[in-house]
């Protein structure tokens, strides 16, 4: 397989493996089939490509129809996007294995599994496009398959949830067309090279500037930071538990990808303005993310609240902006990304024994479920930071990293944020898990199939925390390669 | 040119954002429209107007002479205005089965079943 297959397969393979799935929607097993394997494939698919970006040390290109780098659209894939193809194709391996359990025959038949393979068709293409346009278009497959995975299952409270969800994501949307608009009327280019060789001598124009800031506004949106995040807690607790749990593991980390690929790359010029900026809004978003977290008694609400306040640890090293802030980010992506899916899983698998998310009714799964008792505290722990798990390495170099810089007002809210968020799933745990059996009955018997993918990605939480120094000296390259993109920091020759 | 278009993009987006604070469901869409439009035409007009003839390189020139309105932004206006209507088709699917299921129109009731 030549190089340039490699790269576009990401995007293609699950274009077809959408056809293909809509084709036998009509028949559950087939569809549960088709899910699976795909999901594999991909997976098969996202691994060789990351060994090879990691093995030739240098991004891999593509361009489309054989235009070369100012003409035509290109992917680039460097060895950021590589990790972030392959960390969501694990995510959607490990969401397949659970929607195949849970997901019942209507839902198979409206199509769930084309939406499924279209979600991620336009996740990868965010991840390996070089082009802001052809970014925009990835984004919007993206966002109108979460659209309708979201209220295929037409339950009742998911509508409201929903629309405030659509609505506030087109406005984002609107805002992108925007800025990416304003940006090419200025440079006469949509590839973020390019944009990034042309913009320095323009620092303070103002037409940059605003379209600096629709990004900005664009992108922090759909990554769910701090005064723009309101639509994500409403949305998430009612879909599906498969759903819930890739779209609270990748979405807005899509978004955060986005800051990144911009903001430190094409617009690092601006870090001047920006890094005190993403240093407030990080604080803030940890701040309201694990507060608002610890007033809720749901567990996918809490879940995600806390998915608001990981991204704000994961923004600090877009306000530090040194390679290894970054690298140290990068880490705790990889982690997050993890640890939120398996807990929403793990949220799947504790409402199907429990009957309810409310934790007031819960209880008592400890004696008849031990072993999800034990595959949830394990991503529990992590996230809050507890050795020797993943979690608590990504949060050790993102704070080493903030001492190194002298912030020390960010470093002890971080430690205090992570401090709530223990609270907050030691208040899962105490509940769900320890409390007495509840009035409404014993939990059900666990349906072993459920947590099958809740522990593969246990394992790798572990292993994470077992070998931590494999992960950040790929992280640190990754970083560096990001970086290098950075008009400010770049090379004159290249 | 450019400031009637400018002028015109500001008036869109105004009503849209007006709209899209509105109490009803219907008007909300009817802002999204807006809002699309204003960043249609945005695009479009940003790239510059002119009043140009084909957008064909003459045979010993290396580009489009001065002032020739660049056609890449039209295409990407193109798609950018076919995925903004898909995308406000599914939105107007969407609140009509929100008000069918929540047999209210207003958002504000939708907010108080919330959390």
């Amino acid at each position: 397989m030549t190089e340039s297959t490699l790269v576009a397969l990401p995007v293609i393979l699950p274009l077809g493996l959408a056809l293909l799935s809509w084709s036998c929607r009509r028949s559950p097993t087939g569809s549960r089939v088709a899910l699976i394997g795909g999901s594999a494939l991909l997976l098969a698919l996202a691994i060789p490509l990351f060994l090879v970006v990691r093995e030739a040390g240098t991004p891999l290109r593509l361009d489309f129809g054989a235009w070369r780098k100012p003409l035509g659209i290109s992917f680039k894939v460097d060895l950021l996007s590589a990790i972030l193809v392959a960390v969501s194709s694990i995510v959607g391996f490990a969401g397949a294995l659970f929607a195949a359990g849970e997901t019942g025959r209507i839902l198979w038949a409206k199509g769930y599994g084309t939406f499924f393979f279209l979600l991620f068709a336009g996740i990868n293409g965010a991840f390996l496009t070089h082009d802001l346009f052809n970014l925009f278009v990835w984004f919007e497959v993206m966002l109108m398959s979460s659209f309708a995975m979201l209220v295929l299952g037409r339950r009742r409270f998911v509508f409201e949830g929903a629309t405030q969800y659509v609505v506030i994501n087109m406005v984002s949307s609107f805002f992108f067309l925007s800025g990416l608009g304003l940006l090419y009327g200025k440079t006469g280019h949509l590839n973020l090279e390019e944009i990034a060789t042309r913009l320095v001598a323009s620092s303070s124009d103002p037409v940059i500037l605003s379209s600096a800031t629709l990004l900005l506004l664009a992108f922090g949106i759909k990554a769910g930071v701090f005064p723009l995040y309101f639509w994500l807690p409403p949305a998430y607790p009612n879909t599906g538990f498969a759903t819930a749990a890739v779209f609270g593991g990748l979405l807005t980390k899509v978004g955060v990808y986005a800051l990144y690929r911009v903001f430190g790359g094409a617009f690092g010029f601006l870090s001047e303005y920006t890094s005190d900026l993403f240093l407030a809004i990080g604080c803030a978003t940890m701040i309201a993310g694990v507060l608002g977290a610890a007033s809720q008694f749901h567990v996918r609400r809490i879940l995600s609240f806390h998915i608001i306040s990981q991204i704000g640890y994961i923004l600090l090293g877009l306000g530090l902006l040194t390679q290894g802030a970054v690298a140290a980010a990068i880490f705790y992506t990889v982690h997050h990304i993890f640890v939120k899916t398996n807990l929403f899983l793990a949220a799947g698998a504790i409402a199907a024994t429990g009957r309810t998310e409310d934790l007031a009714r819960l209880g008592g799964i400890l004696k008849t479920s031990p072993l999800l008792a034990i595959l949830f505290l394990i991503p529990a722990l992590s996230l809050g930071g507890i050795p020797p798990l993943s979690g608590f390495f990504a949060k050790f170099i993102l704070l080493r990293e903030a001492i190194r810089e002298e912030a020390w007002i960010v470093t002890v809210i971080a430690l205090l944020v992570g401090i709530v968020t223990l609270f907050s799933m030691t208040k899962i745990w105490a509940e769900a898990f320890w409390k007495e059996t509840p009035r409404a009955g014993a939990p059900l018997p666990q349906r072993p199939m459920l947590l099958v993918p809740v522990a593969l990605l246990g394992a790798l939480t572990i292993v994470i925390g077992l070998f931590p120094g494999t992960l950040f000296a790929i992280a640190e390259e990754a970083a560096r390669q990001l970086l290098s993109s950075n008009p400010a920091t770049m090379n004159p020759i290249q | 040119m450019e400031t009637l278009s400018a002028l015109l993009i500001g008036v869109f987006a105004a009503c849209g954002t007006w709209l899209l604070l509105r109490h009803g469901l219907f008007r909300i869409l009817l802002g999204l429209a807006l809002l699309a439009q204003a960043a249609n035409l945005l695009v479009f007009t940003a790239a510059g107007l002119g009043r140009g003839d084909t957008a064909i390189i003459a045979g010993d020139a290396a580009a489009l002479p001065d002032g020739h309105p660049d056609p890449l932004a039209q295409a990407l206006v193109l798609t950018a205005i076919v995925i903004s209507f898909g995308a406000l088709a599914f939105c107007l699917v969407l609140l009509k089965m929100t008000r069918a299921r929540t047999g209210t129109s207003g958002i504000d009731a939708l907010a108080k079943t919330e959390s």
